[in-house]
Parts: structure tokens; sequence; C-alpha cells
């Protein structure tokens, strides 16, 4: 046998354990499966590389995907990731562990993980986080089918069209299989319209309603008044949020939501073609036993030292099969490390300073965007944060390529016709004024 | 391991910083209306960059990994995360792409997904694949929905039942119930198998399809799995191969082959990829030819799943080609053979014969159970090797033994390492028959021993404000 660097094998350990087993060869070893189902022959794959031909072919494949300055969010952003991260996720105590069942030698898993449901409830301002979900996409799905489990015998959640198209896509595949109607309600001067709100609750058998508190023109959302409506026809509020812009914004909490949800990849999260980033999810207390996924609690152990374990396990899986609250098993704990460096880092001063600095950067763009007077205003005077839609005088395609020959990923276009553009704190001055260069020569 | 007892909370004073950011070069931006903005700060820690790296370094060293040491967890496939994995994920080429971008701007990206295609397809014997779902239970979610899409493209609405084994991994049916299926369990025999005569009377036209994983949760191969797909398919059904169990089939047996028509594979337990404390995984789903068509209506995550997961596969994949396919599955078989076999004087090995990936004992032959006979739990078992620098095995699942240890060693462990857990596992049970206080007692040595779970649950305190 040639060996090869994962596998400890020597031919004399294989002799040894046959023998232990009582079988003459490895193949013995299968001699319970059928005849005809066993592969004759070798596998249709490429035949082994070295790890050096491994990093090489990948390096080639890198390479092939132009580095681009991002000006685009639309759900995921371009934030920093500090140093400190990759360097603590990548320690393999982190990396190499599994879901802490053992909780005895798993209390460095638990106690990120009950820090991270504290830093997500500070910035939500709910009483209770769980410890992750897939993505934001999928977190929305959840809450919208917690909504109907919390609201018994109701089965429609209304959706705001103000949330970004791959929300919604994934709410309503979800919700096609589980038996949820949905209703819209439409956006009108760049927010969700609090009267199409009130007129869709009015037809009845609301669950639930999840709006965003950014949508997806970049706009920040005013929920005045729309807890209260929601509430009176006994539905929940569903809040789906940029949690790094909830270090400034009114929270979840405090527009009077029973569940936040969101993407928590703008915390310092790459961008990674899109994953793996975080579903996160706060509730109000008296939803916790509604709630899906792993949860954290603090306790004492024989000694009385503090300890931490997995706790109301009686919602899941594992214990309640097809009764649980949800399916999920893995989540994505990993990137709850991650997201718990990137706040512990940044502290309340530092993640101020990023939604100042994306703010000040996507105001001073759009400013000079609109001087070039190659764009319309589409929603003039409506507050927004580090992202924005203008209406652009010529066709968009062509914007875009220009911009992609300079190295900018920008301008995006919209089911509207608009395009859309984003600033984070990576962006620098002399960016944007190339960036609006390229837009002139159009 | 040393116990270490803070939370970054408690490092925090007001006014440290561990965070640098660029000068703010930009005129100021119009205030945002104060009804927007919240009414005070989040009370996050204030700590220093090398506070932060100081207090999760000690965190790890609470922590036990496949890089500490054996960890045989059944049903989850604990084998070496390779390094050079790590390295190619993290090539700014990669991580640096905004999912957004055409294909234009993504060709490597795109390539990828092609060639982890064909790749898996070749692996598993099915047509294509889809890479949304981002862990193992997401997938059977995704498998669940494509099911069902088939029968509506057929405007047959009826079948709205999905069988699964009493052995089935708690997913099974936990998916089945989010897709809006009603779950009938399947008994198993006594030797641990699908009853294919209590089966027989469950199939009509409600039935959409089954799922199962073969080898199952004890182990052991579905010796009647072609009789099973056929009468599932003849009552009109389809058959959906839960992955989970897959590392034994590696280049050995495709589920293709046995007649499986959708199946999804767990990255994270088959194809090496770390599994981070609990994820991030990647739950790829797969679909034989007829089924193709199902798949362009389902969007189960936002973007294109756990694209960093899926590329550590793909190296992996690289790393084995052709030529090693077949030792993964033989090596896996090979260890949890020879653990069972020379334990099983002492555990009780409710089945006999030649297991695959893991087997199940059902506890200690001197359980504890008879008042006259000194004896300990498997709870006991587990705690106890903690003791010893190994992770415990499994505990309590599948259900089908009520002291049900679930042992899999997976192909990366040498000779050495699981003559080493025998050797433990045999004092063990020579302790729980002379001194069972010394298991009653385990662990002695961890950081923290046996938390108080009742008072967790009983008196939540799930975030750092409760606690104070």
């Amino acid at each position: 046998m040639a060996g090869f660097p994962y596998f400890p094998h020597t031919d004399k350990d294989i002799e040894a354990m046959l023998q232990r087993v009582g079988v003459s060869s490895l193949d013995e070893l299968y001699a319970d499966v059928p005849k005809g189902f066993l592969k004759r022959g070798k596998y249709a794959l490429p035949e082994s590389m070295s790890e050096s031909e491994v990093r090489e072919w990948l390096g080639q494949l890198a390479d092939m995907n132009p580095k681009m300055k991002v000006f685009v969010g639309a759900g995921a952003y371009d934030h920093y990731t500090p140093s400190v991260i990759p360097y603590i996720t990548s320690r393999s105590e982190f990396l190499t562990a599994y879901t802490p069942y053992q909780s005895e030698i798993s209390q460095g898993t638990l106690r990120y993980i009950f820090e991270y449901q504290s830093m997500i409830c500070e910035l939500t301002g709910m009483d209770i986080s769980n410890a992750s979900l897939y993505d934001g996409p999928t977190a929305a799905a959840e809450a919208m089918k917690m909504a109907v489990a919390c609201t018994k015998k109701k089965t429609r959640v209304l959706l705001s069209r103000g949330l970004f198209p791959h929300v919604l896509k994934v709410v309503e595949t979800y919700a096609r299989f589980h038996g949820v109607e949905i209703g819209y309600v439409p956006v009108m001067g760049g927010q969700t319209c609090p009267n199409c709100l009130r007129a869709e609750l009015a037809k009845g058998d609301v669950a639930g309603v999840i709006v965003p508190s950014i949508n997806r023109y970049g706009i920040i959302e005013d929920h005045s008044g729309f807890a209260e409506a929601i509430h009176a026809e006994k539905a929940l509020l569903v809040e789906y949020c940029d949690p790094s812009a909830l270090a400034v914004l009114k929270t979840p909490a405090e527009w009077g939501a029973d569940i936040a949800v969101g993407d928590a990849q703008p915390l310092g999260i790459p961008l990674c073609y899109g994953g793996p980033y975080i579903g996160f999810m706060g509730v109000r207390k008296e939803y916790m036993r509604k709630m899906p996924g792993r949860i954290v609690g603090q306790t004492v152990d024989r000694d009385g030292k503090r300890a931490y374990v997995l706790t109301l396990q009686a919602r899941e899986q594992h214990i309640r099969r097809e009764k649980a609250t949800s399916n999920i098993c893995s989540n994505e704990s990993l990137m709850a490390l991650w997201v718990t460096v990137y706040l512990s880092l940044m502290g309340p001063e530092g993640l101020r300073e990023v939604n100042r600095l994306s703010c000040d950067g996507a105001h001073y763009l759009h400013d000079e965007l609109l001087k070039t007077g190659c764009f319309e205003e589409v929603f003039p005077g409506k507050p927004f944060l580090k992202e924005f839609v203008l209406k652009p005088k010529e066709f968009p395609g062509l914007m875009q390529q220009r911009l992609e020959r300079a190295g900018f990923f920008a301008a995006l276009d919209t089911e509207e016709g608009y395009v859309s553009f984003c600033v984070t704190e990576k962006r620098t001055k002399a960016e944007i004024d190339e960036l609006v260069k390229r837009v002139k020569e159009g | 391991m040393k116990y270490y007892d803070k939370l970054v909370f408690e490092l925090s004073r007001k006014g440290r910083k561990g965070y640098s950011l660029p000068a703010n070069r930009f005129p100021s931006s119009p205030a945002i209306p104060e009804t927007l903005l919240r009414a005070e700060a989040p009370a996050l820690p204030e700590v220093s960059e090398p506070d932060v790296v100081r207090h999760y370094t000690n965190l790890s060293q609470m922590n036990f990994g496949v890089d500490t040491g054996f960890y045989p967890l059944g049903s989850c496939t604990m084998k070496y995360n390779p390094k050079v994995n790590e390295d190619v994920a993290a090539l700014p080429g990669f991580s640096g792409l905004h999912p957004l971008m055409h294909a234009g701007l993504t060709k490597g990206a795109l390539k990828v997904y092609q060639e982890m295609d064909k790749a898996l397809a070749a692996i598993t014997g099915m047509e294509a694949f889809t890479f949304d779902p981002c862990a193992g239970a997401h997938g059977e979610l995704t498998g669940l929905m494509i099911m069902r899409e088939y029968h509506r493209h057929r405007g047959d609405t009826a079948r709205t039942k999905v069988i699964v084994p009493d052995s089935a991994h708690g997913t099974n049916p936990a998916s089945a119930a989010v897709c809006g299926l009603e779950v009938v369990e399947v008994k198993s025999l006594a030797n641990g198998r699908v009853d294919v005569e209590a089966l027989k009377p469950l199939l009509d036209g409600t039935v959409a399809g089954m799922m199962m994983t073969n080898p199952n949760t004890l182990g052991l191969f579905e010796t009647q799995i072609r009789e099973i797909a056929a009468l599932v398919h003849e009552a009109g059904g389809l058959m959906y191969y839960d992955g989970a169990n897959m590392n034994p089939l590696m280049g050995v047996v495709r589920p293709g082959d046995m007649g499986f028509d959708i199946m999804h594979l767990n990255l994270h337990k088959t194809f090496s990829t770390p599994h981070g404390g609990g994820g991030p995984g990647a739950g790829p789903v797969g679909v034989a030819a007829h089924l193709v068509d199902c798949l362009p209506d389902i969007r189960v995550s936002g973007f294109h799943g756990n694209f960093g997961v899926i590329l550590r596969a793909y190296a992996y994949i690289l790393m084995l080609g052709r030529d090693h396919l077949k030792e993964v599955g033989q090596y896996s078989v090979l260890g949890a053979n020879y653990i069972k076999e020379s334990l099983k004087d002492l555990y009780k090995l409710p089945i006999e014969g030649v297991c695959k990936h893991e087997f199940v004992f059902d506890g200690l032959v001197n359980d504890g159970a008879h008042d006259d006979v000194p004896g300990a739990t498997t709870l006991d078992v587990a705690k106890r090797l903690l003791d010893f620098g190994f992770h415990a095995p499994t505990i309590y699942f599948p259900l089908l033994f009520h002291q049900a240890i679930m042992v899999e060693p997976t192909e990366t462990e040498s000779k050495e390492t699981l003559d080493a857990f025998i050797e433990v596992m045999r004092k063990i049970a020579l302790e729980a028959a002379e001194d069972p206080a010394i298991l009653h007692d385990a662990p002695h040595s961890t950081p923290v021993r046996r938390p108080d779970e009742t008072l967790a649950a009983r008196t939540p305190v799930l975030k750092y404000k409760d606690a104070q």
C-alpha cells in the first residue's frame, strides 16, 4: 500500500486488526453488502494530488476571480476583519471540536456561545438569544415558523416588500412547504407602508409580520405604531436587522418587536461568496420555549464552580423529533466565535465609529454621484446609513462594465431599474473619488 | 486543562479599546433623526487587543477537539481536519468574493462548484447536486422539499407522509415536520434492520417517500435495501438517503446504485471539514436524473451555501483522488470492528456481526441495574473516559437501547490510539465492578465536574445581564 498522510495504518497494523476482527481481508468487511452494490473499478475522480499541487491548483482558481473594490451590500457587507479573529478562530481546540455535548471538556465553546448570546441581546435589546442559525434568510424563515407556532391556529405571515429579495425567496420557500400563507406589505415612498400593513392585518389570520430595520433601498425605516397595530391583532412583530447598524439604530426591542433576526455577517465575517455566515435570533422571554436552535445557560458544577451547559434541550430535534421547534442541529458555532471576538475588539465605541465612517462615506459618495448629473434621486431626504439607491440616466450595464474595468464592483442593478451602492469603513475617499470619475466617463 | 473563570464582560474597563480604524476624511453626514436612534449604547465589553487574545486563548484551553485527542463520537465522523484545507479557504481570491458578483467575476469559484458537482456525483452515483444547504438537517429539509416538488409536478398531491425507521437520527422526523410531512415510523427487527414485513402495510398512495441511512445508526448495513427500495418505488414513493453515515461506503458502495433518489452529504463529517464547535457545516443534496427538474424552485439559503466549507471539502477530495477514496471506507470499518471485538466481553453487544463505521453497545455488562452487583451506567462510563483524555462516544442514542454507547473511530486514528482507548474502556469496566464510586463521581480531572443541568433549565441564566 502506497500510504497517505491522513491514514496512520501500516500493513502490519491492518493485518493485526483484521485478525482480531476475524476476517481475512478488508474486502471481507463488506461481505454483508449484496454483491451487485459493490462498486467495481475506479471512480471517475482525478488522480490524488500532493499538498503542493492542491495549493497550486486552488491558487490558480482563486486568481481567476479578479480582486475588486466592493461598493455593493444588498445583504453581504465588506466590513474590516481585525487580524485577531482568524488567529483565535483557527485555534484547533475551537475549530476541531463539535457541539459541546460533554460540557466538562467544552467550557471554551460554551463560554463563547454564552458571551455571543449576551452580545446579541445587547445589540437587539431582546431578552434571549440562541447559539446561532445558518444565515439571515433562514433565521427569518425560522421566525416565520415560530410566529405560527406561538399564535396557534393562525396561518398567514406578512412580509414587507422592503426585505431583500434573497430573504423573501428563502422565507417563501419555507412557507410553501410548511403550509404557511404569505401576504405582502408594499413599500410606499421608500418605507414599509403603515396603512397597507393595517389593511393586511384587518384581513385577519395573521400570525406574524416581518419588516426590515433597513430596507432593500438602504433606508432606515420608521416603525412607529407597527407593534401596536400588530399586537392588537395578536400577531408577532419580527424585525429583520443588520446587527452592526444596531449599535446606533433603534433596537428591535425599542420598536416593540417580539423576535429580532438577521445575518451577523457584517460583524467582521468575510464576504466569502456568501458563506459561511451566521443567522442570529433574539426573542422576548415569553417565547423562550418556542425558540429554535441551541441555547447555552449558566449553572454550577458539583463543586459549586461556575459552569456552562446546553440547556432547554426539550425544544430540540434529538429529544422531541417531529415535535421539535426546528430541525436544526449543526448551526454556525465557529462564526458565533468570529462575531464574539469582533464585538469584544470593537466594543460600543468601535462599532459606533464603524457606523460613522460608513455613513459619512456613503453620504459623500451619494452626493458626489448626484453632482455628476448621471442619476436622479429616488427617495429624496430619506435617512440612510451605508447603502442607498439612485436611478441612473444611462443603461446600468454600461456603467457597471466601466466601473468593473477600473476594479470596482458597484452600481448593482435592482428589479426596479435603480442601482445600489454601499460604503463601509474599508472604502477610502480616494477610491470614492476614482469611482465617481469613472461614472462621469460615460 | 485548567479552569479559567472569566467572561469577556468582566475584563471590561471604560475607555479601553481593542480596535484600530482609519481617520474619518469625509464631511459629516446629516444627522439621523432621533426617533430612529437607540436610547443607549449597547453594553459591549471595552477591552484591549491583548486582553481579547489572552481571554479566548484561555477559553480554548478548556476545550477538547480532534486535534487534542481521540473523539469517537458516534454518527458525527470526527475525522482529522487537514490543514491545507484551511489555507486554501483563506485565499483572498475566494474570501473577498461578494455573493452577488456575476459569473464573469467569479470564474474560479464557479469552477469549484462544477468540479465538486462532478466529484460528488461520481462518489455517490447521483446525477447533480445543489450546494445551498448549510448543514445535514438543512440538506434533509431540502431533499424532502425536492421529494414533494416531484410529486407536485406529477399532479399527485395526496402524498403527505414520509416513512422513517425508529432508529433514525432525530433530524429525520424533525425535517419532515418542517417540510409539512407527516412522519410514520417503521420498526426495526431484533437484528437492528428495518422490518420489511412491517413496512409493507405502510406503503400506499399517501406515502411521499422513505428516509433511510445505510448503514443505519447501529452501524449495520441494511441488507434488504434492494427489496425496500423496490417496495417504496412500486408504491410510487421516493427513497431519501441520509448521508450522515456515508463514511464507511466511501469508495465501496454508492447510494445511487442502492436505489436512492435523493440524498445529502455532510461535508463536515465525510469530507473532513472542521466541525467548528457545532458548525459551519455544509449539506449538499444530490438527486437522480429524473429529479433534476425539481431543483430550481427551491431556495433554502441566502446565496450559494457555505462556500468556504465547500472549498475545504474540494481540497480534501483532490488530496484523496480516486486512489485513496476506498481506504476511507475500509479503514473506518476496520477500526470500528477492531474496538467492538476488543470490548464485547465487558460491554453488552446487542447485535453480533460485522458492523460498518460505528457500533452500539448497550452499556456495561456490570451496568448497576441489580443492587447486589456493583456497576455503573453509560453516563458514568462517558464521564470517566474524560479523565483519561478521551472524548466520550455518543450516548443514549439510538433510542433502541436504554444504555446506548455509540462508538465511531474514523479512518484517521492509529492502532496505538485504538489500543489505548480499548485499554481504558476495559479499565473502566473493571472499576465499575470493583469501585463504581470512582465512576459515579467522574470526571475528576476536568476544568468543571458534572454541571447541574436541572438548575440550568429550571432557572435559566442565558446572558451576562441575567448573571449579574
